[in-house]
């Protein structure tokens, strides 16, 4: 495969097939807990595809003077040191969405996925290859944390964004923007993607079967 | 001491640190196959709780704030907290091999275990003293434990059980963990000082 074909590889790996929250259960805690409403979702998703990003571009740039055995403590120090940088910009710019994500701002530094990725990644690639990397793991985490989000605020409050989309005759499902629609949610979500794949695997067997 | 008791319970049952505040889901999900790992899990994660929110607790209160450092809180703490899981560990092996042997496979796990950073931020952020900093946490980790217990028992069930071909493995167990939740949510608005008779 040529670079570029290699790059768009490792960018388009997180969104679907390698999704860190529905293929590989990575980071589940903030998923969990911020999706209340799409836009927390959202901005989690960016503060932590903004983190990831910035660790994989310094994890990859000093990978070969970081001696091995350190190697953890020193990638822990780098992502908490743009966790910091997260955290303090978004209480100064935006402080009403720092307030509703709490401390799951600081818990991005033991997100296991940014620190999945330094390690499996990061850590072994070149710049470009690992910037890719990031940003499509991030992008993949965003996306399954807003999805998850919007379907929890339409059938919890009636709202998308905050702008009520289901009509008055709709009576909102309380459940579902409480701690328990946060699992019953990404519980269904997994399944609906694992059925979907599923189904696609049996017709591309089929498609070889019959030609 | 009500007060204390207050903490622990609440801790414990009504903000349930995985079925309510959605911390500690990894290993949660993780380490519940079955119920002997989890007994195991559990006891590691009340005992590294417990140190680990004291020390950030000392650290807080008698480092970061007088010098004007709370800037370096989240650096601090996770450097803290993966020194001492370390050291934990070798304390451990070197002088209770009993208790290496049940717990010491879970401890480097523990490390990346967002609940003991959480707890230890809330300590923080809910202004706990240092007795309610050490209720709390122990508090958390039984609450930890006890759910994990519960649901290894379930999920040993339902090993057995005709699940629908997509939801097998996470997704039922992530339905099962939502039924826990809202039996859990059901500790709302309870009065503990009520029901201890004080």
């Amino acid at each position: 495969m040529n670079k570029v074909g290699r790059l768009y590889s490792d960018f388009a790996k997180g969104i679907l097939d390698e999704n860190p929250v529905t293929r590989m259960l990575l980071g589940l805690c903030p998923v969990l807990a911020v999706t209340t409403a799409a836009i927390n979702g959202l901005s989690m998703g960016m503060a932590t595809t903004f983190v990831l990003l910035m660790s994989n571009l310094l994890v990859s740039l000093i990978r070969n003077w970081i001696p091995h055995k350190i190697r953890i403590p020193c990638f822990i120090v780098i992502i908490a040191s743009f966790v910091t940088i997260v955290d303090y910009s978004m209480a100064a710019l935006v402080p009403p969405l720092h307030e509703a994500l709490g401390i799951f701002i600081p818990l991005i530094v033991v997100n296991c996925l940014i620190l999945g990725r330094a390690e499996a990644f990061a850590s072994r690639n070149p710049l470009p290859n690992s910037l890719a990397d990031g940003l499509g793991m991030g992008v993949g985490f965003t996306l399954a944390l807003t999805v998850l989000a919007g379907f929890r605020e339409i059938l919890g409050a009636g709202t998308l964004f905050d702008i009520p989309i289901m009509g008055t005759a709709f009576e909102p499902a309380i459940l579902m923007i409480l701690p328990p629609g946060a699992f019953l949610g990404l519980g269904l979500m997994i399944g609906l993607l694992n059925w979907l794949n599923e189904r696609k695997k049996h017709a591309m067997r089929e498609e070889a079967y019959y030609g | 001491m009500a007060e204390i008791i207050v903490i622990f319970v609440a801790a414990a049952l009504i903000n349930n640190v995985v079925l309510i505040r959605f911390l500690g889901i990894c290993p949660y999900l993780g380490v519940s196959q079955t119920i002997s790992a989890s007994v195991g899990m559990g006891f590691a994660v009340i005992f590294v709780m417990s140190i680990s929110s004291m020390v950030t607790w000392v650290l807080q209160h008698l480092f970061l704030e007088p010098f004007g450092i709370t800037f370096l809180q989240t650096v601090a703490f996770i450097l803290v907290i993966a020194t001492l899981v370390q050291f934990v560990e070798m304390v451990l092996l070197r002088y209770s091999r009993s208790l290496y042997r049940a717990l010491g496979v879970y401890l480097p796990l523990i490390t990346t275990n967002c609940a003991i950073m959480g707890i230890a931020l809330l300590n923080i952020t809910d202004g706990y003293t240092f007795v309610e900093t050490i209720a709390h946490a122990l508090g958390a980790g039984v609450g930890f434990l006890l759910v994990i217990v519960l649901f290894a028992g379930m999920r040993e069930r339902l090993e057995r059980a005709d699940v629908p071909k997509p939801l097998v493995g996470a997704p039922i167990a992530l339905v099962t963990a939502a039924i826990m939740s809202m039996a859990f949510m059901a500790f709302t608005g309870f009065d503990v000082l009520a029901l201890l008779g004080m």
